[in-house]
């Protein structure tokens, strides 16, 4: 079955099929991602650091960044609270609460952004009462957090349930056998062995909403420094034709979310040496 | 159809799967590959197949040269160790698949294919199970019907990949003697590869011993039981005593004592005298060339199986031997032992 | 279950259980987050879609402006649909089937789009075919336009759905093995004899369930059509799009109703996901055991 150079492989088709795969994933993956590398490298060092450390950039990059890292943090708790009621309890409604976890997922992200939008209104149904208390979140960097909490809620929920479903009775009994009560059992014996899809879900959510555009642009009040998202600003500097800025974010976004992705596959591999697989 | 398989080298990377095999296969033998895991005997089967190609050497059938084709068009049949039964299929279309997917110019019609499924599922007696899909047979229907399946495109070679190795004793037993018969009812050249020796020497015509990607030797079942030609085959094959021993000039040493047996032409230097559990001939103290403590006694039907720690060497060496039981044996006894019939192989790996 | 069993059973999942004021408050935390924040944005895009009445709600629809939208966004999602179908099998196949190295790497290239922000997934064909982009002049010398037209916005597309075919069918068919291609081809069927007769019918499954996946991020990609698009009225506005435009110019029912479509392709594709995913686990044993 193997495809050696010079070798001939059983089943037919790997010549071909691979020549189309490497085909297509250049002409639509490569290519692009090659021209964005390019336009990078067509910068000098100076021109580069000088569009990332204006003033403007640097706001956007902390606005999006540090708001997808609360956000993150927020569905981390939330997502552990939602989890653990899903797959432990019994609960009239569990089935449709479970299903309505993906909706963030699968709803197309204008759609998320005019609702969240217009709930949050100072006249919307949870705007107006917020704006009694003088909590405004509409076009406020709150409601930049509202929205990447929405889009972030699917991943800690969907990275932990597999684990904490499949996680051994006897280990609890045994915790419990040896005298721990509940709250030793839950945070010394299952938390620790949740930890590593805990980190996953948390990396998830955080790289979906650092990236996300539609969902937000709607709530932000898109005001520069203040409530303008990192995505919003390339996408500003693309129509004024300053490509190189947009791409020198882009970039920065771009690495960002790859390192991101690199410390998912790491926790995965290091979660691996540590559980042995059932 | 005859088949020749010449200096057949295969290398997993630095591995050597098959290290330089010759095999001849006569027209309408059944041949068993027998041998341990990784001995490349299903390798060897594979690249015959067509299934996998080999680093060198040359495999021919009826003169032809085989590895200018591909699997598809050797026109081999071949039954793969877990079924590999097209699962959404049903069992009638399972047979039919290889008559189904010939050229338009060789397929037969829709009538002729219908006929020819129903003679092969009449031949392995599973004609009621004919709308069933695999999931719902047993493991020994569903390798019958790979039999099928396989035999349904006339190949003029039939390979079997551990075909009983996934079923349970007794079905495993049952399915033997079938495709023993099966196959003097169809006198196809057959192949199958098996790391039950019991099963081979039951089965095969003629049994092909391999070990570490080489031929151990090939001979009939009575040749490769009763003369085994390496360490590895009389190990390998039936159970065996293996006591290390010393040859010098015509005379075998134990642990430093001379023992009253024939070198037999074999090699001076370190070697291993191998003897069968029951040729072991059981005498009073000072019978035999080789004396022991009997230290446990379990009887199987006619047989009794001792423990006996030998005296030479102390008492370290503990073997087990089978015995009649016209004389009973008890726990304590001193006895003579006597290896009626022995061979003695150089030790060297 | 006898009465031992039970108590036994209970007495066992006692020692698992928090005490009940935990469990309820545990329990109405989630209910409550989910509700304001998944539930509640869901109803509302409903509620002000209708809130002028069924008539309004359908004039809405049928605006020229809406048709051509959906036209587009049909056109699109069909569009990258096939092609990405077909380029997540011909990739499934070779990923699948055969032995080589560099495969975790190209897996990782295929999952890229899935994690670059989709406003950089537009940003790059803005780069290759913008006014200022690399090919751009050459496109304006021979009067081809790519970007703020439907190719660009196809294009886009594209990108943001490649990889959802070929990851619903890359594990799939590595889990199903080769075994049964390997039989077909013994018993002297042709590659696409094997692919169509033995593989498809084990992957249909999986086929289904990436399509309908990839189905609904091309319909609804907003980001990245966004940057590529133009937003001309009429001519380059999907969906998605045209809620933000409509949105904007606070046409609230107009935008809503648009956004109702999209909410209900999104709670189709959710059933249809459940129902998929059922079949993907038993898919191993189509009948009987």
């Amino acid at each position: 079955m193997s495809a050696a150079p010079g070798q001939r492989s059983t089943l037919p088709g790997f010549g071909l099929t691979m020549g189309l795969t490497l085909t297509w994933l250049s002409v639509i993956i490569l290519i692009p991602l090659a021209g964005l590398f390019l336009k990078t490298f067509e910068l000098s060092p100076d021109q580069f650091w000088g569009i990332l450390l204006s003033r403007r950039t640097l706001n956007a990059l902390r606005i999006s960044f540090g708001l997808a890292f609360a956000a993150a943090i927020v569905n981390l708790v939330m997502g552990m609270i939602i989890v653990w009621a899903l797959v432990r309890y019994r609960f009239p409604g569990r089935r449709i609460f479970d299903a309505i976890v993906d909706i963030p997922f699968a709803l197309p992200t204008a759609v998320a952004g005019v609702a969240l939008t217009s709930l949050f209104a100072q006249k919307g149904w949870l705007g107006a009462p917020l704006a009694e208390l003088g909590i405004k979140v509409a076009f406020t960097p709150v409601g930049i957090f509202v929205a990447m909490i929405f889009i972030g809620i699917p991943f800690v929920v969907r990275t932990v349930q597999p684990v904490l479903m499949d996680l051994d009775v006897e280990i609890e009994e045994a915790a419990a056998s040896l005298g721990a009560n509940r709250w030793h059992t839950v945070s010394k014996v299952i938390l620790p062995s949740l930890t590593p899809a805990m980190l996953t879900g948390f990396a998830l959510a955080f790289a979906r909403a650092v990236g996300e555009y539609g969902s937000v642009i709607f709530i932000a009040g898109n005001l520069p420094n203040v409530s303008e998202i990192a995505p919003l600003l390339i996408v500003i500097r693309l129509s004024e034709f300053r490509y190189a800025d947009a791409t020198a974010i882009a970039v920065v976004m771009l690495v960002a979310s790859f390192l991101i992705i690199f410390a998912v596959n790491r926790i995965q591999r290091w979660a691996q040496t540590r559980i042995p697989a059932h | 159809m005859a088949i020749e398989v010449k200096n057949i080298v295969k290398m997993f990377g630095a591995f050597a799967a098959l290290d330089g095999v010759d095999l001849k296969v006569a027209n309408g033998e059944l041949l068993a590959l027998l041998g341990p895991s990784g001995s490349g005997k299903t390798t060897l089967l594979r690249i015959i197949a067509g299934l996998d190609w080999p680093d060198a050497g040359e495999v021919s059938f009826d003169g032809e040269n085989a590895l200018a084709r591909g699997a598809g068009e050797r026109h081999v049949g071949f039954v793969f160790q877990h079924y590999a039964l097209f699962r959404h299929m049903t069992v009638f279309e399972n047979v039919a698949f290889g008559l189904r997917v010939q050229p338009r110019a060789v397929r037969k019609d829709e009538a002729g294919i219908r006929a020819r499924v129903k003679e092969l599922l009449d031949l392995v007696q599973l004609d009621w199970l004919s709308n069933r899909y695999p999931s719902q047979l047993s493991g020994g229907q569903r390798q019958r019907i790979a039999l099928a399946r396989a035999l349904a495109i006339e190949p003029r070679i039939l390979l079997l990949d551990e075909p009983f190795g996934a079923l349970d004793a007794k079905v495993r037993k049952e399915l033997r003697q079938w495709l023993r018969s099966l196959h003097s009812e169809i006198h196809v050249t057959s192949i199958f590869v098996t790391h039950d020796q019991e099963e081979a020497l039951e089965v095969a015509n003629r049994v092909v011993v391999m070990d570490k990607g080489r031929i151990e030797q090939i001979g009939t079942p009575g040749e490769v039981y009763d003369n085994p030609a390496t360490a590895f085959v009389h190990g390998f094959i039936g159970e065996s005593i293996v006591l290390p021993v010393e040859v010098c000039n015509g005379c075998v040493r134990l642990g430093g004592k001379a023992l009253n047996i024939a070198a037999d032409g074999a090699p001076p230097g370190a070697s291993k005298l191998f003897v069968r559990r029951h040729d072991m001939q059981v005498g009073p103290a000072g019978s035999g060339a080789l004396e022991g403590a009997v230290r446990r006694v379990r009887t199987f039907g006619p047989i009794q199986r001792a423990e006996v720690a030998l005296s030479e060497n102390g008492g370290a060496t503990v073997i087990e031997i089978d015995a009649p039981r016209d004389r009973e044996l008890q726990s304590g006894d001193i006895v003579g032992l006597q290896p009626r019939r022995y061979r003695i192989f150089a030790a060297h790996d | 279950m006898s009465a031992l069993q039970s108590s036994l059973s209970s007495a066992r999942d006692d020692l698992r259980t928090e005490p009940r004021l935990i469990r309820v408050v545990i329990v109405a935390i989630a209910v409550i987050f989910l509700t304001v924040f998944v539930v509640l944005p869901l109803v509302v895009v409903f509620a002000q879609a209708f809130s002028k009445g069924v008539g309004a709600y359908f004039s809405a629809l049928s605006d020229p402006e809406a048709l051509s939208a959906i036209r587009l966004t049909l056109c699109v999602a069909a569009i990258s649909v096939t092609l990405n179908l077909v380029f997540g099998i011909v990739a499934a196949w070779a990923i699948a089937k055969f032995d080589f190295r560099g495969k975790t790497f190209l897996i990782s290239l295929i999952d890229l789009p899935f994690s670059v922000s989709p406003v950089i997934s537009g940003l790059v064909f803005v780069l290759l075919f913008g006014a200022q982009g690399y090919w751009g002049p050459w496109l304006q010398s021979h009067n081809v336009q790519v970007l703020f037209a439907v190719p660009g916005i196809a294009l886009a597309t594209i990108f943001v759905t490649f990889p959802f075919v070929a990851r619903a069918l890359i594990p799939l068919m590595q889990e199903q093995g080769t075994l049964e291609e390997e039989a077909a081809i013994s018993l002297g069927a042709s590659g696409l004899q094997t692919f169509f007769r033995v593989t498809l019918p084990n992957i249909k499954w999986g086929v289904l369930y990436g399509v309908l996946l990839c189905n609904a991020r091309a319909m609804g990609e907003f980001g990245a059509v966004s940057v590529v698009s133009g937003h001309i009225r009429g001519e380059t506005n999907t969906m998605p799009l045209l809620v933000e435009i409509l949105y904007n110019e606070y046409q609230f029912v107009s935008s809503f109703a648009i956004a109702s479509l999209l909410a209900m392709l999104a709670l189709i594709t959710l059933v249809a996901k459940t129902v998929l995913e059922r079949h993907l686990d038993e898919g191993q044993h189509p009948r009987g055991d």
